[in-house]
């Protein structure tokens, strides 16, 4: 019984290894060489919905380059989506990021978080696998040297500078106090912020922190209270800064309420139970209906998936640019493509996708939104090509 | 404003949530011995269910009161969640009652993981928002403000608990809870429909645990599949305070919890000087279960089913 055992476990064992064996892009059926495109996203957790749109726009831009017949170096090949679960957590993600490497993936879509995409990125570094994130915004992704990691989406350093300016400049900030969800995103922004609205001269009255699974903000916004702020800043997800806000006006705080990407979203209005209001974020990149290519790619996400969250433009980007960078090269093979993604300029639905030395968007823009009769309305874009050739 | 008696109220509101729900895992545990780890999954549950007939309701136009369409909700929610209560023990537990303990933790645990990914697949992943339609007028009070929510969840609660002390203490039912407490053997040569009992007293946390799920939810405005997985450790924990096994015991340590968590949160960054931070609030309900299981393992008021020889 027991050798029987000993025998089912090593044929198991060897059917892995075997297909494990199975990296390199093989022909398929009908002739044409088959890509694989990881995508790593949470799928499951409080971030899902964000996670899905993510998964949305990859799954459409793969769709959509297969559906075009697209040849790379003259044979038509095929993509493949394959999309992992990080949950949002930072060790998850390690897993699958190895899990996608060892099924052989020619290029990494992902992650959503910074948190996950940081410690992720040196994996795929180590594999020479390129990764294009679509939504991580914290600065040290690309200030790690990593040749393989690009983003499509404008930084946090930058996003922090117009939110502090704003908060100060504009709406008159004097005591400000900051909330984050310790993650790196949500500290990273809240970070920057910080360092922004200090340099603007006003006066950071409380700094605290929640977590990225928290729903009770009743205790720490009663402390912040005490201090009396006329602004608070939330760095974080809208899965809390929704809740938050709505405590925030139950215990009668008047200050006003001010986050970034990660709460630009319609869930954000929808889960703080009408408090939304009046609040202020801000989002790297030009609002959709002023992306080159926004308007259309709108009408059809909307009509296949429903209503964009907020990445789903960044990633069907990330996709295009890739697959941009490997019909130049003339290769699938990430050693190859990955200096014609270095030195690229693509016309995405963001907009004009190119890649500064750390691999970041050159020229990215930021946008500030308010809360008006229940929908996220732009104010103003600052920086990105649009205003320069405004100007 | 004084932020003392401020966080004094928002962890009354929060610990009175807790308690509602500690009586679920004390009931069942003075009577069987088990923890019943998927009590905070019936929690969830309940909510949601409230919130999809809240939803229901406001979608289908009929213009009636807040209140009207949350009771209304609740309606439905309160015997859904007992039938949950009742199949939980009837599937997970009562065939297992003469195994080694371990085996019925380890069901609860799968009922508690089966639960949390049917509430996936029937709600979503998302975050389901609780629509902004109870009054929230805020009162004043010695600087301190309080809603009409959280004083009518602080009232609630203590009314049902009470509810729940007469119904123990005075009815046969009850007394049929306490004798099988004591002794189920000998309650079942005395006559006492043991099956029966432990039914309803899965059935009777079970609608505690329904309206503790509305509370939640109406109280911070959302809900989600996996909200019942920290509200039921911390009422675990507040179980474990109070003595577990011990009816005024979850009371008293829902209450203590709330309070202790609130607190911590509000102070611990100016007390330690931003070293620690607001952000360790999940974490306190844990050095309470530590700091009571290595000091007074039987919790503050003792453990009930200690008396059984």
């Amino acid at each position: 019984m027991k050798s029987r055992l000993l025998a089912l476990l090593l044929s198991a064992l060897l059917f892995n290894l075997a297909a494990c064996g199975k990296k390199d892009a093989s022909p398929a059926a009908g002739g044409e060489e088959v890509i694989r495109i990881g995508a790593i996203q949470p799928l499951t957790g409080p971030q899902a919905h964000l996670g899905k749109d993510n998964e949305n726009g990859t799954r459409m831009a793969i769709d959509d380059a297969n559906a075009a017949g697209t040849t790379i170096g003259g044979k038509k090949v095929r993509f493949e989506l394959v999309s992992e679960d990080d949950q949002a957590d930072p060790r998850t993600a390690t897993v699958v990021a190895q899990k996608l490497v060892d099924a052989g993936v020619r290029g990494i879509i992902g992650h959503l978080n910074s948190g996950t995409t940081i410690p992720a990125s040196k994996i795929y570094y180590d594999a020479g696998i390129v990764q294009i994130s679509p939504s991580a915004t914290n600065p040290k992704y690309t200030e790690q040297g990593f040749k393989t990691a690009f983003r499509v989406m404008p930084n946090d350093v930058q996003q922090g500078k117009v939110l502090g300016d704003y908060a100060v400049n504009r709406l008159g900030g004097k005591k400000i106090a900051i909330i984050d969800d310790r993650t790196a995103y949500g500290q990273g922004v809240a970070d920057q912020f910080e360092k922004a609205a200090k340099a603007a001269g006003a006066e950071i009255v409380a700094r605290e922190f929640t977590t990225d699974k928290s729903t009770d903000f009743m205790a720490i916004l009663t402390a912040v209270k005490a201090k009396n702020p006329d602004i608070l800043f939330f760095g974080g997800m809208d899965a809390q800064g929704g809740p938050m806000i709505k405590q925030f006006k139950s215990i009668g705080l008047n200050a006003k309420f001010l986050t970034a990407d990660g709460g630009s979203t319609p869930e954000f209005i929808k889960l703080s139970g009408g408090a939304a209001e009046g609040a202020y974020s801000s989002l790297p990149g030009l609002p959709l209906d002023k992306m080159p290519g926004g308007k259309d790619f709108a009408e059809r996400f909307t009509a296949k998936y429903g209503q964009i969250q907020l990445y789903a433009p960044y990633c069907y980007d990330a996709v295009g640019v890739m697959i941009a960078a490997m019909q130049k090269a003339g290769s699938s093979d990430p050693a190859k493509y990955q200096p014609a993604l270095a030195g690229i300029s693509y016309d995405g639905v963001t907009a004009k996708v190119s890649f500064d030395q750390k691999g970041d968007i050159k020229d990215g823009a930021i946008t500030l939104y308010q809360v008006k009769n229940g929908k996220w309305q732009v104010i103003e874009t600052v920086g990105g090509p649009a205003s320069a050739s405004a100007k | 404003m004084d932020i003392f008696l401020q966080q004094l109220i928002n962890g009354l509101v929060l610990g009175s949530v807790y308690a509602l729900i500690a009586l679920g895992y004390t009931m069942v545990y003075g009577i069987l011995e088990l923890i019943n780890f998927a009590h905070g999954e019936v929690v969830m549950i309940g909510a949601m269910v409230t919130l999809a007939v809240v939803n229901a309701l406001m979608a289908s136009g009929v213009d009636l009161p807040g209140v009207v369409v949350v009771a209304g909700g609740v309606l439905v929610a309160v015997p859904v969640c007992m039938a949950l209560g009742f199949a939980i023990e009837r599937v997970a537990y009562r065939p297992l009652r003469r195994a080694p303990r371990l085996a019925p933790l380890i069901t609860a645990i799968g009922v508690s993981i089966v639960l949390q990914n049917v509430a996936m697949i029937i709600w979503g992943r998302s975050y389901i928002s609780f629509p902004p339609i109870l009054p929230a007028t805020r009162h004043d009070i010695a600087g301190a403000g309080v809603t009409d929510l959280q004083i009518f969840i602080f009232l609630l609660a203590l009314v049902l608990m009470a509810g729940l002390v007469l119904l123990v203490q005075k009815t046969r039912i009850g007394r049929g809870m306490r004798a099988t407490a004591q002794a189920p053997e000998i309650a079942g040569l005395m006559g006492v429909n043991v099956n029966a009992v432990i039914s309803f007293t899965f059935i009777l946390g079970s609608a505690l645990a329904a309206i503790a799920g509305v509370m939640v939810s109406a109280y911070y405005g959302i809900a989600h599949y996996y909200m019942g997985f920290l509200l039921g450790l911390k009422a675990f924990t507040a179980a474990v305070l109070g003595g577990i096994g011990n009816i005024a015991g979850a009371m008293l340590g829902g209450l203590l919890l709330g309070v202790i968590e609130s607190m911590a949160a509000g102070y611990i960054g100016d007390i330690t000087g931003g070293f620690l931070g607001s952000h360790y609030q999940d974490v306190f309900a844990f050095f309470v279960l530590i700091g009571v299981l290595v000091f007074r393992p039987s919790g503050l008021l003792g453990e009930r089913v200690a008396e059984r020889p």
